[in-house]
Formats: structure tokens, C-alpha cells, sequence
């Protein structure tokens, strides 16, 4: 591997260790009673509010819907993810160290899969909050669901969601993507 | 012919006149819709500056936004409030006690904001009770009402609460002399045994908390107001003073006859110096310090019995008197703090005195001579100028960042706008009507930002719409950034407002609360949470945990209540969220409702005595289904078997 490409290498491993400092996906929302806004962080082992007690009233609203209260304890995907995270990072370094781009390749292709299924379960997560629903709950909509959308706006009755990458979503495609050029370049640089 | 001839005269003078109708008509109509634009705040979007405005004999405060006229809220202070039970429920009583017994009401007059460098800061507003004496403290994050110190040796808190340039005291003074200490004696027998004092309460630089600090006993007159002397005479405070003559009937007539009344100059430095030196006596009495504690949610009372009397006769240099035409109201001290104006209700001048001369003629003793040992400075030493046709009845002055001077005259009911130092008068405005104080955001402070001047009338007449006899009060709003005073506003206030203060809207509203923390609340009948919400029977007293949440009461259903029962329903709102309180009102409720901030603790008492089954619910639309947030509560006979049930 050329030096250039062993230090995008790093680079990428190195921005995974973001992953810890800033939350991965944010969903805010917006409502004619919240001008203000209310928002959840989710990081890689916790989901806290944008502000103070907004999960405590993220969940306070929800009870009229019949959604389950998000409890960040008792969903198990926080527990795991800083692990897989860390065996990311082991693995980036392992392969800067190694220069093997065949290791490189393995890398990236973990990092994708890891990314897919992250999204598809964070895609179920969602679903199952907003399907599985309290059939006693205060308001019924029929044929209403209320899963908030995976990327972008969605018009769930009274409130507007926004669900977007945070900080630590960005640092993980960025360095994804990093992988993929420092991979590309390797290749470009041997044919030559 | 000669008939037709004048016709044809008289019509073009007509159609002229008329059009010269129109042109003036039109031009008013351009400068009021100038005057909208400038008053106008968009929906939205928020003032320029906060005002406090005091509720007079509403005994409350209330917040306005300027330069719109909007009222935002009315801060209970000395009145009791159902609406939300300030007075009533078991934690805020004891903000009411006084040596008199429970107080539910009084008469505040004078807003002061808490200073720092001679300039508002934002923390506190002071407000004095008239009547029952007292200061109140209104923390200024929370805009509740947080302490409250009752003045003892005083009748008639008027001449209070005025600060010193960093807040070190807020000075009192007694309207109505009576004994000190109060004894049963005949009122002819006024001259000798009716005294004045004069009180300086400290304030903590930190909490706020106020302490009286000392007492000076003075000659029984009328001590009517006062403002703390800043910059140059910081270390001095000023009261004015009327009935010189200690006429204790008919005053109107026999308290004007004087020529020159007074205004006194206390040097408070030099009291901390006697004090230092131990000539301040102890004196017993009696009065009471409520303090509201914003954790516990909770006030309590302690009460005092003595203070610390300091007499002018042992402290040479502690008062003089400046002489000042004729029966002075206001006293007022310019921003540099060099000049003190005395409104004199019935002068035809309005005299301005020099701090240096002042100091000058205390040097050179230009003593005229003296009252029960406080020395009378000689008029022509101290005054630095008059301002001749002040306007009838002048009462109040204000300043702007400047050099000019607004002064209130009642009589003629205007503002006079005068230049300080040359003492000449520049523009004079109308009010309608009668106007008392005035109040430009910091105009009694060291940096005044002077940008409006608010006239605080005391007659309405036709200004609104009328309401029956009792009409609104008014005040209104003049812009003073040009030359010319501008009329820009008439806008309704509660109570009689009497004097208010304004300050700009980033320095509060940035530290405005949003909610209690639930987990700082220390109430020690709080529930935290639902699972701590319960009943509980001790004898006769039954203590109900209620929680709120959107939009539910745990418990909602509640039986084994019997009459002769004391319940307690300790209310705590669970939620953090802003804007969301609950109320919670109980059937036959001989007190009042409550309505309960997030994150808060009230508890209201309720003595049941009748059986059967009494609703209570939540009385601030909370939420979609606020009607549903409702509970039961059934009461048995006083010997009945029925199980203390809840849910």
C-alpha cells in the first residue's frame, strides 16, 4: 500500500473514535405547541434529548398515541454498538499497520455492512415504536402509524419529524468514504 | 345685491377654512400613524424593554413591554392571588405574616431594581407596602416574589425602597409619625411624642436577603420619599419631608403653612461609623422577615424583636436638613449625583441643590440652626439653581443620558422637559391627566437609557371607552430621542400605578426561568414521581400526594375522607417541560384554586363538611385532554367506617 493511502487509512480509523463524542442520528421536531423545537440524540450507547428533559417529554407526548416510552436502558443495541465501534477502530488500525489492501478491502466491506444493517435496525427500531402500538391509548387515528421517517421530513399529525445523521453519523460516512478513496488510489497507483 | 355680494365673500372664506381643516386634520392623523409604527411590535416578536409597573392599591406589580403597552404578567407581591394562591396556599402564607397578623393585602407604590455601579442589573425589584410597612424583594429570574421584611417604628412605608449606587441598603422612611416605641398617648400631644425614623435594611450582595440594618430616629414630620445619593454623593441618601410644622389635624391647611419644608441628607457612611463605634442602641419591637425558598417551594417567617436605633443627637454629621419650598414629594438625583431635585407640590420653583455646596456648607457650618440637634443648612448655601415655571404642582424628575431632566406636574399635568445646570426649560408635553410619577428606563440611575419617558396618570376620564364609574388607570408613552417630547401611546395599567422602572428586555430575558427542577425540589410533601404519589391518615389529618402530568392526577379517585377532617392536597407538577403548569381546584374550596408550575410543590388546605362525593380537576388547559384530567374525592360521616382508599 502507498503511503498516501495507508494515512487515509488512519485517518478514517482515527475519525471513528468521534463516534463516542458526537450523537449519531438526531430526530427533531417541531409542532405548533413546540416552536421551540424538542429533539432526540442518539449516540452510540444512549439516547438523550436535544435539550434537558425533552426524552422525559418526548415520552410524556407519546403516551397519548400509545407509544412505548423510550427507555435508552433496555434497548440492547446501545449496549453492543460501542463494542462493534471499537472493533471497527481495531481493525482500521490493524490494517494500517498490516498494508494489505486485501485487509483494507475486508475492512471497507464490513464498514458498509456494519452502516446497512445499522441503518435497517435503526429502520425496525423506528417501525416498531411507531406500529406497536398501546390499543388503549387516548388517540386513535385509524390507519395511522406513527414511525418517524428514516432520513429527511415526515407530517406525523400535530408534529413535523426531521430525522437526519448527527455529527457522528457524518464522521462515519466520512470515513467510509475515505476508506473507498484510499482503497481507489491504491489500486490507480499499482496499474500505473 | 349687497346680500348676494357677502355670500360670494363668505363661501371661498368657507371652502378656505374648511380646507385648512383638512390640511391640520391630516397632518395629526400623519403624526399618530408615525407614532403606530413606533409602538408597534410585530406578532411574535418581543419589546425593547421590560417595565414594572407598581399595582398601587392592588398591592401587586405588573410587567409591561415597551414600547407596545402590553401587559404580561401580574407578579403577586403584598395581595393575596386565588388565581394561582399566592396568600393561600400553605407554602406562600407565611410570605403575608407581619407583626399585625396575617396581611392579605397593601399598597405598593415604588419599584427599585437592585443596582450595581449605580446601574440596574437585573437581579431584584424592591417594592414597598404603604400601609402594613414593609419592602418587598421579587427575584427577577423567576419574577416571584421572594422575600418580605416588615418595617418596624414606621407608619406609612412611603419614602422606600429606594437602592444605594451597589445595592448595599434600600432606605425607608415613615410617612406618618407615631411613638416609638407605639404607646397609648393623646394625639394633641404630637410634638412631643410623635417621631419619624429613618431605616437602612441591608441586602446581601449575593442572595439578595435583606436584614434591617439600622434605624435613625428623627423629628416627627411627614418623611414622603427618597433617592440614594450615587456617583459623587454615593455614601448619602435623600428623603424629603413635609409637615415641618407637626401639625397632627387637617394637614391639607395646617401642614402647608412653612414657607420651606425639608429635604434631609443622611451620610449612611458615617452611621456605619457610629454603629462601628457601638452609639447605636438596641430597642425592642417586633416585626417579621418572610423568605420564600425557591427549593423547598416553600416561605417561612421568622420574627424579630430588635433592631438597632441610631440617634442624630449622638452622631454629629449623620443628618442635615437642606430647606425646600414648599412641602417637596419627590427628591431625585441627577446620574452624575451632584444635583438633588425637590418636587414641591406648592412652589412656584422648583429647586435644585448642589451636592458640593452642600459639603461646602457643612464645612463652613452656614447653619441656620437646627431641629432637636440636626443642623438646617442655609437655603442660598446648598441650592445650585431654580427651574422657574416647573409647571403647577411639580412632583417627580427623571433623567435621560442627555443632560435633561423631565419633571411631572400634577396640576397642570404635563411633562417639562429642562436642562440640568442651566436650569432653562426646553419642551413641555400635556398628559391626560394629572400625571404622578414619570419613569425613563435607568432615569433614576447612573446610565439611564433614555430612548422613552412613561407618564403614570392618576385620572383616566375619557381616554377609553368608558367602564362605569370606576374606570382603568392610564399610563403613556412619549418618545424623547429628538428635541420634542412625542406622544407615541395611551396604554390601560392595573391598580394606580405609582412610580415604575424599565429596563432593556436582552438583560432579563436571557435568565427568565423556564421550569423548576423536579429534582432540586425539596418540598417536604413533594412526590417526585407517580410512584411516590399516595394518602396518608394521621389522626384526623389526612396528607394527599397528588401528582400532575398531561393529563392526569395520580390518584384520581380518593375515599375514607370524613368530615372534620384537615386534608392537605400536596399538588407537585411532574413536568419539565416549558409552559405546561396545571391547576388543580377541589369542589367547595373555602380558599382558593392553585396553579402549579412544572417542577413545583403547592399544597392547598380543604376542610370537607359535607358527605358525599366532591370533583376536583385541572383548571389551566394543559393539553388535548386537559377536561379529562379530572378525580373524585368521597367524604363519609365523621364516624363512619369507610377505608381510606386511593389509586
Amino acid at each position: 500500500m502507498k503511503k498516501r493511502s495507508r494515512i487515509m487509512v488512519l485517518v478514517a480509523t482515527l475519525l471513528l473514535i468521534g463516534l463516542y463524542f458526537f450523537p449519531i442520528w438526531n430526530i427533531d421536531l417541531t409542532a405548533p405547541q413546540y416552536p421551540e423545537g424538542i429533539g432526540l440524540r442518539i449516540w452510540i450507547n444512549q439516547i438523550t434529548g436535544e435539550k434537558e428533559h425533552d426524552l422525559k417529554n418526548i415520552n410524556g407526548l407519546n403516551h397519548y398515541i400509545g407509544m412505548k416510552k423510550i427507555e435508552p436502558e433496555s434497548i440492547p443495541e446501545l449496549k453492543i454498538m460501542p463494542y462493534i465501534a471499537a472493533g471497527f477502530i481495531l481493525f482500521g488500525f490493524i490494517t494500517f499497520l498490516l498494508k494489505n489492501r486485501n485487509i483494507l478491502a475486508i475492512w471497507i466491506i464490513l464498514l458498509i455492512v456494519g452502516l446497512g444493517i445499522g441503518l435497517y435496525d435503526f429502520y425496525m427500531w423506528g417501525y416498531d415504536y411507531g406500529h406497536n402500538l398501546n390499543p388503549n391509548a387516548p388517540i386513535k387515528v385509524p390507519g395511522m402509524t406513527y414511525q418517524p421517517p428514516l432520513l429527511g421530513g415526515k407530517q406525523l399529525l400535530n408534529i413535523h419529524a426531521e430525522s437526519l445523521p448527527g455529527t457522528g453519523g457524518l464522521i462515519a460516512v466520512t470515513s467510509i468514504t475515505l476508506a473507498i478513496i484510499s482503497f481507489y488510489i491504491d489500486r490507480k497507483k499499482k496499474r500505473i | 345685491m349687497k346680500k348676494k355680494k357677502l355670500a360670494w365673500l363668505i363661501i371661498p372664506a368657507l371652502l378656505l377654512s374648511a380646507l385648512l381643516y383638512n390640511c391640520s386634520n391630516s397632518d395629526n392623523a400623519g403624526n399618530f400613524s408615525d407614532a403606530a409604527s413606533k409602538v408597534y411590535v410585530a406578532p411574535g416578536t418581543h419589546d425593547e424593554f421590560y417595565a414594572f409597573m407598581s399595582g398601587g392599591f392592588s398591592g401587586q406589580v405588573s410587567v409591561y413591554g415597551l414600547p407596545s403597552g402590553r401587559l404580561f404578567r401580574v407578579i403577586s407581591v403584598f395581595s393575596q392571588n386565588p388565581e394561582t394562591g399566592y396568600g393561600y396556599s400553605e407554602e406562600s402564607k407565611p410570605m403575608l405574616a407581619t407583626s399585625y397578623g396575617n396581611i392579605p393585602w397593601d399598597d405598593a407604590h415604588h419599584p427599585e431594581f437592585s443596582q450595581t455601579d449605580g446601574v440596574p442589573d437585573g437581579r431584584w425589584l424592591f417594592i414597598n407596602g404603604n400601609n402594613t410597612p414593609r419592602i418587598a424583594r421579587i427575584d427577577l429570574k423567576s419574577f416571584e416574589t421572594t422575600e418580605i421584611i416588615e418595617i418596624p417604628n414606621s407608619a406609612g412605608n412611603h419614602g422606600s425602597p429606594f437602592v444605594t449606587e451597589n445595592s448595599e441598603y434600600v432606605v425607608a422612611s415613615t410617612r406618618f409619625s407615631v411613638p416609638v416605641p407605639q404607646k397609648d398617648v393623646s394625639i394633641s400631644s404630637y410634638k412631643e411624642n410623635f417621631k419619624g425614623t429613618i431605616s437602612f435594611i441591608k441586602v446581601d450582595p449575593n442572595s439578595g436577603k435583606m436584614n434591617l440594618g439600622f434605624q435613625i430616629i428623627v423629628p416627627g414630620f411627614d418623611y414622603d420619599l427618597a433617592h440614594a445619593g450615587k456617583g459623587v454623593s454615593h455614601g448619602w441618601a435623600f428623603f424629603s419631608c413635609y409637615n415641618s410644622e407637626q401639625a397632627n389635624s387637617l394637614l391639607e391647611i395646617n401642614a402647608s403653612q412653612n414657607d420651606k419644608d425639608f429635604v434631609a441628607a443622611v451620610n449612611w457612611k458615617a452611621a456605619e461609623k457610629y454603629l462601628a463605634q457601638g452609639k447605636g442602641k438596641t430597642v425592642s419591637t417586633e416585626y417579621y422577615r418572610n423568605h420564600f425558598d425557591e427549593e423547598k417551594h416553600l416561605a417561612l417567617s421568622e420574627k424579630n424583636t430588635q433592631v438597632t436605633v441610631l440617634d442624630p443627637k449622638d452622631c454629629p454629621g449623620l443628618i442635615y436638613y437642606l430647606p425646600t419650598p414648599k412641602s417637596p414629594h419627590g427628591v431625585n438625583i441627577d446620574p452624575s449625583g451632584e444635583y438633588i431635585v425637590a418636587g414641591g407640590k406648592l412652589s412656584t420653583v422648583l429647586p435644585v441643590h448642589s451636592f458640593s455646596k452642600m459639603l461646602k456648607a457643612i464645612e463652613n457650618k452656614d447653619f441656620l440652626g437646627d431641629v432637636d440637634g440636626i443642623p438646617i443648612l442655609k437655603y442660598e448655601s446648598v441650592i445650585a439653581g431654580e427651574v422657574k415655571d416647573p409647571g403647577l404642582g411639580p412632583l417627580h424628575t427623571e433623567f435621560d443620558n442627555n443632560g435633561n431632566a423631565y419633571t411631572s406636574a400634577f396640576l397642570s399635568s404635563e411633562i417639562v422637559k429642562w436642562k440640568v445646570g442651566s436650569w432653562e426649560i426646553i419642551d413641555r408635553v400635556p398628559t391626560y391627566y394629572s400625571i404622578g410619577h414619570l419613569m425613563i428606563p435607568g432615569g433614576d440611575s447612573r446610565k439611564p437609557w433614555g430612548k422613552y419617558v412613561v407618564a403614570l396618570n392618576k385620572i383616566t376620564k375619557d381616554r377609553y371607552l368608558p367602564t362605569g364609574p370606576e374606570l382603568t388607570q392610564s399610563a403613556q408613552l412619549f418618545d424623547i430621542s429628538g428635541d420634542k417630547m412625542k406622544l407615541l401611546l395611551d396604554f390601560p395599567t392595573i391598580g394606580e400605578p405609582h412610580y415604575a422602572q424599565a429596563i432593556p428586555a436582552e438583560i432579563l430575558e436571557k435568565n427568565s426561568k423556564r421550569i423548576y427542577e423536579i429534582e432540586k425540589n425539596k418540598n417536604p410533601y413533594a412526590a417526585k414521581s407517580e410512584n411516590e404519589a399516595r394518602v396518608e391518615r394521621k389522626g384526623n389529618v389526612v396528607r394527599v400526594y397528588l401528582t400532575t402530568t398531561r393529563s392526569h392526577f395520580k390518584p384520581d379517585n380518593i375515599e375514607g375522607i370524613k368530615i372534620g377532617d384537615k386534608v392537605f392536597f400536596h399538588v407537585t407538577n411532574l413536568e419539565q417541560d416549558w409552559d405546561i403548569p396545571h391547576g388543580f381546584a377541589i369542589k367547595g374550596a373555602t380558599n382558593s384554586e392553585l396553579l402549579v408550575m412544572p417542577g413545583q410543590t403547592k399544597t392547598l388546605a380543604w376542610n370537607p363538611l359535607k358527605e358525599g362525593i366532591y370533583p376536583f380537576y385541572c383548571t389551566d388547559f394543559c393539553s388535548a385532554l386537559h377536561q379529562e384530567m379530572q378525580g373524585y374525592v368521597r367524604v363519609s360521616a365523621s364516624g363512619s367506617s369507610t377505608k381510606l382508599l386511593f389509586n
